[in-house]
């Protein structure tokens, strides 16, 4: 079964529901961990120091942004620990899943922009390409 | 935080491709910002080398790209027209012992107290001034430079998507440079402009008079030089910390940049700073450590010994189109929404700050006003003290120290009090000094000719060890 799972969290109602499918799926065995993995986007970074008066300050509006999440983690008995990698979403997730090696990625179906998917492409297609283990892709 | 030995070679291979990366994107920046402060492209191009070289060494965060910079030329640029060359380099060096001098005072823990809206005005106002520099270099000049310009800018946001490997800029570069040279189009280049000489730059004291008449010029240049220096560089290492998830020594930031400014300043370059683009470009690419800031450095100067003779040729609408794609970058557009939805007094500090800069060019003027003025509307914010009445329990809210005694004390004077016996709650409050623990025996005194009798509840710690401690002394008298 799936006993190292990645969330991918990004603040956005899909990765909400995205989070109780990857409870269901840790559910079914004791010991698996969750790791809920947030992705600093590089493209962001200039503005948030801007708009910020510390590192601290950052830290703590980005926690903010998967409280959500994390309160449906902490509710069920599922053990998880929350990463904070930085880069470009897709390839990052898809770096971070294939190095640890885990044994499936959880992602929502899409994020928080429509306009951005349409110019990029979704963050959700890329991962499922480019990881080497199975992704579960929730609508 | 890291040993040296991982700084320099803990990520070799990211770190010598990003460094190529961010000189091919440095060389029109440097070129821009020269014709910007008015010198001959050699001048930007020496001071990136040497900065870019020093910083490598000296800086304090790995990663991060010093040279000349869009903000530094705008300061320099009265100097230059008034005064020349010379006093240019001089002040240069002046710039980077006051930066040394701050480093050492460690004023880099002052510059944490910049309001983020100074930090906002900032990089606005720059991107406004770099843009403004650029339009006697494309309007009226010839139909050919309008279409030029806009297909440089088509072209540095298009291709990114298509091509990651190399930069757009530079694509937009050789291609365009290509298309003006076969064509035969009548536009001007940046030979008409400067010249390119294919030399490495060669130590040189700088040729002005060293009395006082000179450092009376030079000071107050350097003067800004090294706050506009500091504050662009520092803001740009928070951004580096914040993108790599690491940290870096702030001081040591500050000492290096002095040093590399008087390095620059003996090899015939002009004052720079750290920029926060080409950072950003670097750790995007892959740099992390001090290697890509070194190879950065050497290999825009290798690639200017090499190719001076055909940098000249580089249409001026392409670098034009290139600067506003910088100025684009380095405007934040979150501005608006900030304008909107911050408090006023950070939108008014924001905008001032913007204002000023605009006026003056002055990037440090814009900073030191924006300053100040948030530091008078904090007093004022910090100063009012509201008093609200629940019963005969009126709750003191706000902090009460010299600034802040009048508003307490004219509610009790000039309010009708009915009951014979009120309580004031100081669970809101603290007295911080003299002057508030006498306002607290004025209102006592006051309401007690009226037959009024005051209890004071809910003084936290502090504030009754500050009571006792003067009532002893006036006690003693």
């Amino acid at each position: 079964m799936y006993k190292h799972i990645l969330l991918a969290a990004d603040g956005s109602e899909n990765a909400v529901r995205a989070a109780k499918e990857a409870i269901k799926m840790a559910s079914c065995l004791e010991d698996s961990t969750v790791e809920i993995v947030y992705v600093v986007d590089f493209d962001k970074s200039k503005s948030e120091v801007l708009h910020s008066s510390s590192s601290e300050v950052i830290n703590l509006e980005r926690r903010k942004k998967i409280t959500k999440v994390e309160q449906l983690f902490k509710e069920s008995n599922v053990s998880y620990k929350v990463i904070f990698l930085h880069g470009s979403p897709g390839p990052e997730i898809v770096k971070y899943a294939n190095e640890q090696k885990v044994d499936l990625v959880v992602i929502g179906s899409r994020g928080l922009n429509g306009l951005q998917e349409m110019v990029l492409g979704s963050v959700s297609h890329k991962v499922m390409k480019r990881v080497n283990c199975p992704a579960l892709i929730v609508k | 935080m890291q040993t040296l030995k991982q700084q320099w070679f803990g990520n070799i291979r990211g770190d010598i491709l990003s460094g190529l990366v961010v000189a091919l994107a440095l060389i029109p920046e440097a070129i821009a910002f020269s014709i910007i402060a008015g010198v001959d492209p050699m001048i930007g191009l020496y001071a990136s080398f040497t900065m870019a070289v020093t910083i490598a060494f000296a800086g304090g965060r790995p990663g991060m790209i010093s040279a000349a910079t869009g903000a530094m030329a705008l300061v320099l640029v009265p100097l230059v027209r008034d005064y020349g060359l010379g006093y240019l380099f001089a002040a240069t060096l002046l710039t980077g012992v006051i930066q040394i001098i701050f480093g050492v005072l460690k004023i880099a823990k002052l510059l944490k107290f910049l309001p983020n809206a100074v930090m906002i005005g900032f990089v606005n106002s720059l991107a406004i001034l770099i843009f403004m520099a650029q339009v006697p270099h494309f309007i009226g000049i010839s139909p050919m430079t309008y279409v030029f310009v806009g297909i440089t800018l088509v072209l540095v946001y298009t291709l990114p998507r298509f091509i990651k490997v190399i930069p757009a800029p530079l694509i937009a570069i050789v291609t365009l440079t290509i298309v003006a040279i076969f064509s035969g189009v009548n536009l001007r280049t940046i030979g008409d402009l400067g010249t390119i000489s294919q030399t490495l730059p060669t130590f040189n004291i700088p040729d002005v008079p060293f009395n006082l008449e000179t450092f009376k010029i030079i000071f107050p240049f350097s003067l800004s030089l090294a706050i506009v220096g500091l504050v662009e560089s520092l803001l740009t290492s928070r951004i580096v910390d914040d993108m790599t998830g690491t940290e870096s020594n702030k001081n040591q930031e500050a000492r290096g940049q002095g040093l590399a400014n008087i390095v620059t300043g003996f090899f015939g370059g002009m004052a720079g700073c750290a920029m926060i683009g080409q950072s950003v470009i670097n750790v995007k690419s892959g740099g992390r450590g001090r290697l890509s800031t070194l190879i950065a450095g050497v290999f825009l100067m290798f690639l200017i010994l090499v190719l001076g003779d055909l940098v000249v040729k580089i249409p001026m609408p392409v670098l034009v189109g290139i600067m506003i794609m910088v100025c684009i970058g380095t405007f934040d557009w979150t501005s608006f929404k900030y304008l909107v939805k911050a408090p006023r007094t950070d939108a008014i500090v924001m905008l001032t700050t913007v204002v000023i800069v605009v006026w003056t060019h002055d990037l440090s003027k814009g900073v030191i006003a924006g300053v100040i003025l948030s530091a008078l509307f904090f007093v004022v914010k910090i100063s009012s003290v509201k008093i609200t009445q629940e019963s005969n329990r009126y709750f003191v809210n706000g902090q009460l120290f010299f600034a802040s005694t009048d508003p307490f004390v004219d509610y009790f004077k000039y309010n009708e009090i009915k009951d014979k016996t009120i309580l004031i709650d100081f669970s809101n409050s603290r007295i911080w000094d003299e002057s508030g623990v006498g306002a607290l025996l004025k209102v006592e005194d006051l309401l007690k000719e009226r037959g009024i009798q005051v209890e004071v509840v809910e003084l936290d710690a502090a504030s009754s060890k500050i009571i006792s401690k003067l009532e002893n002394v006036s006690s003693s008298h």
